[in-house]
């Protein structure tokens, strides 16, 4: 089980939080304007790194605020641990 | 002492240096590869094919899945593939032969919830309609196929009925491998082990060959299939793939009586359970949720499910976890494969199967290497196209997959 430290609630067990996948994903800004390819990208497509992978959490079981990890996804290392809205 | 040891037993393929030039490789020595390059050989002729493997052949999720067989899926598009792979199942002890286990001793899949019961229902129907034998059977039908289910009201999530596909069972992983292994290499395949790819070379939109750590090696056509690292390789080529790798684990009991005899699988409470015949209660969990590569996973996901197997079966209650282990799994957004061509010319891809990849191993071998050898995918694999996702045309298995692929 990860170890994870909310940058409120301090060090936690990986039970109490939720996972939100690849972090800094924008909303396109002009979705409209999107061809299918790239509208399909934004949907479908997310970074599947070996090592370092940039993702949200969120302390559910805590605080329930979402915050950002740096992760070796190889090892479970946690290298980064940031706030950030995205 | 050593006049008393056996000789080592025959071994079941040879270690061949690998050429500098093939006219297919595959990327990946797992199920799915070896029977790629089986099914190239002995359907389409194509034998100057090598499969590298940057282990050991059949190291990865074909050692590491619970071995579970069934074509009881929603849509026609999977119910196509994967009901082909169990007509091949059927007969595939004889065709290679080599003895694989392969037990047909059903599945049965529980309903735990009226829209469970719909669910179930609707797929019964979709399957025969698919050509795939289904049944659904109330709670006391299931006890009498599964007569250690525990079929009580009383429980949180008592068994409402389930979806029975008696063809449906298991087989022994690593006797699948070892005989698409075997043949192939009898048909002139060079199975490459320790020879990592490190980089793929393209030319003017066309593969021409990797680079490993074996050397640099030529190809007209490259065949990736490499499961839960297929992302990584895909990169080499340029490819972002709508995929993400997860850690998936499994458990077996210490070596019991035959007491299930059949294979029981529930998605609502997250386990899945069969015995194998040296008697082992084998249980496969649900993902673990975040992306790894590092082949292990939580406990509290083994906790979760260990509680869902002794409420749905109290004998359970005095076995022992024996070991634990996990698998990468290639996991798609709408819970099925990626099966055909790719943005670059003689490049191929094989990915996606995520959770449930063992028992496509003879049907997707037989798909892709129709597609290698033709360029054009196969009609049983057309649907699964890497284009889906920009389509929409998506082949939405998550109610037939879900946590119990």
């Amino acid at each position: 089980m990860l170890l994870i430290e909310c940058p409120w609630c301090g060090p936690r067990d990986e039970t109490e939080y939720h996972y939100g996948g690849q972090a800094h994903v924008p909303y396109p800004e002009e979705p409209a304007g999107l061809t299918d390819e790239e509208w399909g990208r934004y949907l479908f497509v997310r970074e599947n790194p070996k090592g370092p992978f940039a993702e949200r959490w969120c302390h559910t079981a805590g605080c329930r605020r979402w915050f950002n990890v740096v992760r070796d996804t190889l090892t479970n290392e946690i290298l980064r641990i940031s706030t950030g809205s995205t | 002492m050593t006049e008393v040891l056996p000789e080592h037993p025959d071994f079941l393929w040879r270690n061949p240096e690998p050429r500098r030039r093939y006219q297919v490789l595959i990327v990946g020595g797992g199920g799915h590869g070896l029977a790629t390059a089986y099914y190239l050989a002995r359907n389409h002729g194509i034998t100057d094919v090598a499969v590298l493997e940057r282990g050991w052949l059949a190291g990865g999720n074909v050692a590491r899945n619970t071995t579970v067989i069934r074509s009881n899926y929603l849509w026609p598009e999977s119910a196509g593939i994967y009901e082909q792979a169990l007509k091949l199942w059927e007969g595939l002890e004889q065709d290679l032969g080599y003895p694989l286990l392969f037990s047909q001793r059903g599945v049965l899949n529980l309903a735990h919830t009226p829209q469970d019961v719909r669910e179930g229902v609707r797929r019964v129907y979709a399957n025969r309609l698919s050509g795939v034998d289904a049944e659904w059977l109330d709670p006391v039908q299931a006890k009498q196929v599964c007569p250690i289910l525990n079929i009580s009201p009383e429980l949180r999530y008592p068994v409402l009925g389930a979806t029975y596909q008696p063809r449906g069972g298991i087989a022994k992983h690593d006797h699948v491998a070892w005989g698409f292994a075997r043949a192939a290499d009898a048909l002139g395949v060079d199975l490459v082990q320790h020879c990592e790819v490190t980089g793929i070379d393209i030319h003017s939109g066309r593969v021409t060959g990797v680079r490993t750590t074996r050397g640099e090696i030529g190809a007209e056509k490259l065949a990736l299939c490499a499961a839960g690292h297929s992302s990584v390789l895909a990169a080499m080529a340029g490819l972002r793939l709508p995929i993400q790798s997860h850690p998936l684990q499994a458990l077996v009991s210490d070596l019991l009586e035959p007491v299930q005899p059949t294979v029981v699988m529930s998605n609502t409470v997250h386990v899945y359970v069969s015995q194998a015949h040296k008697g082992e209660l084998v249980m496969g969990a649900g993902i673990d949720s975040y992306n790894g590569y590092g082949q292990r996973g939580g406990l509290h996901v083994i906790e979760r499910q260990m509680a869902a197997a002794l409420e749905l079966f109290p004998v359970f209650a005095r076995a022992h976890v024996l070991r634990t282990w996990a698998g990468t799994v290639d996991v798609t957004p709408d819970a099925s494969a990626i099966l055909g061509l790719t943005p670059v010319a003689n490049l191929y891809l094989n990915c996606g199967w995520g959770t449930g990849g063992f028992k496509a191993t003879p049907g997707a071998g037989w798909c892709y290497a129709h597609t290698i050898a033709h360029d054009e995918p196969h009609p049983l694999a057309a649907p699964f196209a890497l284009d889906r996702f920009s389509t929409g045309a998506l082949v939405d298995e998550h109610g037939a997959a879900a946590v119990a692929h």
